[in-house]
Parts: structure tokens; C-alpha cells; sequence
């Protein structure tokens, strides 16, 4: 067996170089984009670029600490996309506006919560205690918006906002982890039940009603959020969350037919039945037609103008006009970027996506634990889902919806949940790079809750 | 700043953003060579005060590694199965290794894996237990030669 000495290796010198390239492309977006506006190497560029560096280090050395088996790409692969967003959020920036500054506390707030995840949890399976912990919380989260003291009301056509203090916040983005937590939790609990019983439909085994609750409730969770929230993008983000974790669990097919009629379905009678989603669609199809320009595509026909602009290799940065579109910094920041960088560019950022995501799917493959292989492929696949969602919206793929670009969008919330996200995928990569861990789990951990039936039994009542 | 200058920053940039994705494209690589042979090699001196797992073979040169895992009791008493580089899913699920015919194993029950050069069990979140000589399992523990694992009415054992 001598050729199976697989050993562990932290590689933690290897991250530190490639942070260094991720630092300099954020510091040297951050560079150019004032190089021709007077902007350049004045006072807000140096306080940002240094806390932007300072912080990353020190993540860095909190995952020597505490991680030093986790994935070494992933922190640089953040590190770029955020300091990219940074630059590009700092050079739309209008005189006096202060949105930069504003992005890089977030930055700061958000990256030491993900230190604390890493630091306080250590390990990812004490989640799955929380599962149904979890499924409250996110209803109370999703609920939250809709409450009339702390509602911050409808902004932009949409009531996802609270108002905690002076800030507005989203809740929906944390709802979105720990939705992944429970359904993570409930399938990895209740796999061989959902798998085994079940009636036979022509090719296809359908589950059994009572196994599809959970389904149901998904379902009715994301109808939910279109109706009283009217938020279009975490409606698909929530189900389709469910659907692809229901589908890595079981390998079932018909899991992700009936997933898809229920959203067609859904989707068609919400198109009927409520104006906004209409209009989404309408405008979408007729993007080009000068009545909906004037009431609905405008934004995302001056995004299309604006990439045409920049063509194959950009205007540069801070060259071209991107604060000509509505929400040029959070909703269509893709498009400036496309603007700036021009298709070589965008391309390096859908590619850096792409990376982070096969990442997050490597560490699912490599960690031993169910639960750990179900949370890390739906973390994984939300920020991919919400990679498609926007920069499909704003290439016109797909109607455009209010989903937020991970890392680059401005937005506290998101930037907040995305960073959580990171913190436990490192912590999911750790296990699964390391050696095998021959600790038990803190007292109270992986028990099977009680009551649940035995496959055995499960497969006579079928 | 002149023209020139600019046009050459801003080509710069786009390049260093390949670069970035080069170099982390490359540093994955060792990553997608997993368990080739290229990758492991024998471990180093400082490897192995790092992870004294590795130390192997000196102390016990007489220590057998394990070929075969022989189930000793059950339904499916005499079965046989060579052991290769690859993990081994124990339990009643089509898909395991070893399809257990057993009412007491769980779908999928256990999970036999190489590492070093030692063969560690592990339980999947059983119903009814996975036990090493006698001892419930609530850790990935090594397998030593001979010893009996029993899982539900079946006892298998790792030899040489």
C-alpha cells in the first residue's frame, strides 16, 4: 500500500503567494481606476488598499491557526473578486458620495465574522445539531422584512429590508445559510428514508407524500418570498438551493422533475397573477421596444450599451462611462466591469467564479461526513446559482432579477452572508484536505434523532 | 500621466488578472492528481515528526499490510473481497462495495478507507452501530489485522 502514503499537506505557503497576486490585482484595480481622474495615491486609496492587505493577512494567519489544512485557493480567489469590487464600487463613486468607504467597512465587518466562524465552530459537523434551530431561524429571518416596527418598507419594489439602527439590512441573504444548514441537517438525517420508499412510475421513483413535505415547504417558502416579498431572485435561489441538495443527496431524477413542474408551474401562475412578475418577463422579451425602454429595460439596455463600449479588452479602468446605468456599483456592476475590462476581463471574473465553485464541490468530494458533503455542495451552488441569476439578468439570458453579485455587488448583507459562506466552506475544505480526524465529536454531536424509522421498517411500510 | 503609460497600465492589469487565474489554476493541480503516484513517494523526516501516523515499517518490519476482507459470520459467511487503493462502502445500499443482506445494517453502514498505510473504519450514521472488537465505534479508528468488525449479524475481518 506504499503508493497510498497520501499525505496531508497544509499548503498554507502556496495561499500566501497567490494572496499576494489577489492583493495586487485589488490594490491595483483600486490604482488605476484614479490614475486618470487626480484620484490616484490620494489618502482614501492608501487607507484602503492597507486595511484591505492588513485584513487579508490576518486571515490568512487565522487559517494557519486554526485551519492549516484548508483549500488554499479560496481565500485569494475572495480576496480578488472582493478588491475588484472595491475599486470599481470606489471609482463609481460620484463626488461626495461615500458608497467606497462604506463597501470596505462592510469588507472589514464581514471578514472578521468569517475569522469567528473559523475560529469559535472549528468544526462544521456541531451544525448539524441546529437543524431544525436552523429551519426557524430562517423562517424568522424571511419573516422579519414583513413585521411593520422593523421593516424598513418597499425599497426598489421590494420589502427585504429591515432597518436595524441607522443601516438597512437583508435578512434573506443570511437566510440562504442557514436554509443550507437545514436542509443539509434533514437530508443527511433522512437520506436512506427518502431514497428507499416510494412508488414506481415508469422509469422514475416517485417518494412517498410524507417524505415530499419538506419539498412542499421549500416550495411554499419561496412562493412566499415572490408574493409578500416580491423578490423574484431568492425565490429561485431558495428552491432551487433545495432542489440541487435533494438531488446530491438521493441521485434521484424524478426529485428534479417534480422540482422543475413545481417552479414552472409556480413561475407561470405568478406571471399571470402578479403584475411585477409580468412586467419582468414583458420587459425582458422587449427589451428593445421604446415603450418598456422608458418604463422598465433601460437599465439593463445602458449595461448591453456599455459592454458593446468596452468590446474585447475595455475602456480601462476609469476611462469608460458605467456610471451612466442605474445601480452601476450593486445590480449591474458586472456590466461596468464589463465596460472597463472588456470580455477578457468579465471572462476572468466569471472564471474566477467558476474556480471557487469547483472548489467548494472539491472540498464536498473530499470530506467524509454527510452533512459536511451536502453543506458545502448547497453553499457552493448558492453563490454559483446567484452568479447565473445576475450575470445572466444583466447579459439579458434571463429577465433580470434583484439578486446581488457575490464579492463585487455593494451591499452590506450580502457581502456579510458571502463571507460566512467562505468561513465555512475553509472550514469543510479543512476536514477534508486534513488527516483523518480520529477525535470524537463534542459531547451531544451526530446522534440520530430519535424517532425516526429504520430503513428496514421504512422499506415493509412502502 | 502620458497616454502610453496609461494604455500600458491598463493592459497590465488584464494581464495580472490572467496571471492570478493561471497561477491558481496551477496550484490546483497537484490537487486533481489524487492518488497517483507522482504525488506521494515516501514521506520525508519532517513529514513524518508532523504526522507520526507515517512512521511506519521500521519499528514492526514483521507487520503485515492487509490484502482481503474476509466476513467470518453472517448471511454472507466466506465472501472474500480484495483490497485495492480505493475506500470500501459498507452496508445494504446497491451501490456499497459490499452489499450487506443483513436486517440490521443501515444503507449505508460503514465506510472502510486506506490511509498511510493503514486501514481506518469509520460509522456513516448507523442505526445500530458498527463495532471493533466490541467496542462501539464514535471515531474513525485503524483496523488492525484480525480484528473483528461486526456490523448488524456480520463480523468481517481485515487479512493479510
Amino acid at each position: 500500500m506504499s503508493q497510498l502514503s497520501t499525505i496531508p499537506k497544509p499548503r498554507r505557503n502556496v495561499e500566501l503567494l497567490l494572496l499576494v497576486l489577489a492583493l495586487s490585482v485589488g490594490i491595483g484595480a483600486n490604482m488605476l481606476v484614479g490614475v486618470d481622474q487626480e484620484k490616484a495615491f490620494d489618502s482614501d486609496f492608501w487607507f484602503q488598499s492597507s486595511l484591505l492587505a492588513v485584513a487579508a493577512l490576518v486571515f490568512h494567519v487565522v487559517l494557519r491557526i486554526r485551519a492549516k489544512y484548508a483549500d488554499p485557493v479560496i481565500l485569494p480567489l475572495v480576496v480578488a473578486l472582493n478588491g475588484l469590487g472595491l475599486a470599481m464600487i470606489h471609482r463609481l463613486d460620484a463626488p461626495g458620495e461615500d458608497t467606497g468607504n462604506n463597501q470596505l467597512r462592510w469588507t472589514l465587518i464581514a471578514m472578521a465574522v468569517a475569522i469567528a466562524v473559523i475560529w469559535f465552530l472549528k468544526d462544521h459537523r456541531v451544525l448539524r445539531r441546529f437543524t431544525y434551530i436552523s429551519l426557524a431561524v430562517s423562517s424568522l429571518l424571511l419573516i422579519l422584512p414583513l413585521v411593520p416596527g422593523i421593516s424598513a418598507g418597499e425599497i426598489l419594489g421590494a420589502r427585504v429590508w429591515v432597518r436595524v439602527g441607522p443601516m438597512t439590512f437583508q435578512p434573506g441573504e443570511i437566510a440562504k445559510i442557514t436554509l443550507a444548514i437545514f436542509f443539509a441537517g434533514y437530508l443527511s438525517s433522512n437520506r436512506d428514508l427518502i431514497l428507499l420508499a416510494g412508488r414506481k412510475i415508469g422509469p422514475l421513483q416517485f417518494p412517498r407524500f410524507k417524505d415530499m413535505g419538506p419539498m412542499i415547504t421549500a416550495w411554499l417558502v419561496s412562493i412566499g418570498v415572490l408574493i409578500f416579498q416580491r423578490d423574484l431572485g431568492s425565490s429561485v435561489l431558495f428552491f432551487g438551493l433545495f432542489i440541487v441538495m435533494i438531488y446530491v443527496a438521493t441521485s434521484r431524477v424524478s426529485w428534479v422533475v417534480i422540482g422543475v413542474a413545481l417552479i414552472l408551474g409556480g413561475g407561470f401562475v405568478a406571471a399571470q397573477v402578479f403584475s411585477h412578475v409580468e412586467v419582468r418577463i414583458y420587459g425582458w422579451l422587449n427589451a428593445f421596444s421604446p415603450d418598456v425602454y422608458e418604463t422598465g429595460s433601460r437599465q439593463v439596455i445602458e449595461g448591453l450599451f456599455g459592454m458593446a463600449n468596452g468590446g474585447l479588452v475595455g475602456t480601462g479602468l476609469g476611462q469608460g462611462r458605467p456610471d451612466l446605468v442605474p445601480f452601476a456599483n450593486s445590480d449591474m456592476i458586472i456590466a461596468s466591469i464589463g465596460e472597463e475590462l472588456g470580455l477578457i476581463g468579465l471572462f476572468a471574473v466569471v472564471l474566477m467564479y467558476v474556480l471557487l465553485f469547483t472548489r467548494g464541490f472539491r472540498a464536498a468530494l473530499g470530506t467524509r461526513d454527510a452533512f459536511g458533503k451536502l453543506l458545502a455542495c448547497g453553499l457552493s451552488f448558492a453563490i454559483a446559482l446567484q452568479c447565473f441569476v445576475v450575470i445572466g439578468g444583466v447579459t439579458r439570458l434571463i429577465p433580470l432579477t434583484g439578486l446581488t453579485t457575490p464579492f463585487l455587488a455593494a451591499g452590506g448583507s450580502s457581502l456579510l452572508a458571502n463571507w460566512i459562506i467562505v468561513g465555512l466552506l475553509l472550514l469543510i475544505s479543512h476536514t477534508a484536505r486534513g488527516p483523518v480526524d480520529t477525535t470524537p465529536l463534542p459531547p451531544g454531536g451526530a446522534a440520530e434523532p430519535a424517532g425516526i424509522d429504520t430503513p428496514t421498517e421504512a422499506v415493509k411500510q412502502a | 500621466m502620458s497616454d502610453l503609460t496609461i494604455t500600458a497600465l491598463r493592459f497590465g492589469f488584464l494581464l495580472l488578472l490572467w496571471v492570478l487565474i493561471f497561477s491558481i489554476v496551477s496550484a490546483m493541480r497537484r490537487d486533481l492528481m489524487v492518488g497517483r503516484k507522482a504525488a506521494a513517494g515516501t514521506p520525508t523526516a519532517r513529514q513524518v515528526r508532523k504526522n507520526p501516523d507515517l512512521a511506519e515499517a521500521p519499528p514492526q518490519p514483521l507487520k503485515q499490510q492487509a490484502h482481503q476482507l474476509v466476513v467470518t459470520e453472517g448471511p454472507l459467511k466466506g465472501t472474500t473481497i480484495p483490497l485495492a487503493a480505493s475506500p470500501i462502502l459498507l452496508g445494504r445500499a446497491q451501490e456499497a462495495s459490499l452489499v450487506l443482506e443483513d436486517d440490521y445494517a443501515s444503507g449505508r453502514h460503514a465506510r472502510l478507507f486506506p490511509q498511510g498505510s493503514r486501514w481506518f473504519i469509520e460509522d456513516l450514521g448507523s442505526t445500530n452501530g458498527t463495532y471493533l472488537a466490541d467496542q462501539q465505534l464514535t471515531r474513525a479508528l485503524p483496523v488492525e489485522l484480525g480484528v473483528p468488525v461486526r456490523i448488524g449479524k456480520t463480523v468481517i475481518e481485515l487479512r493479510p
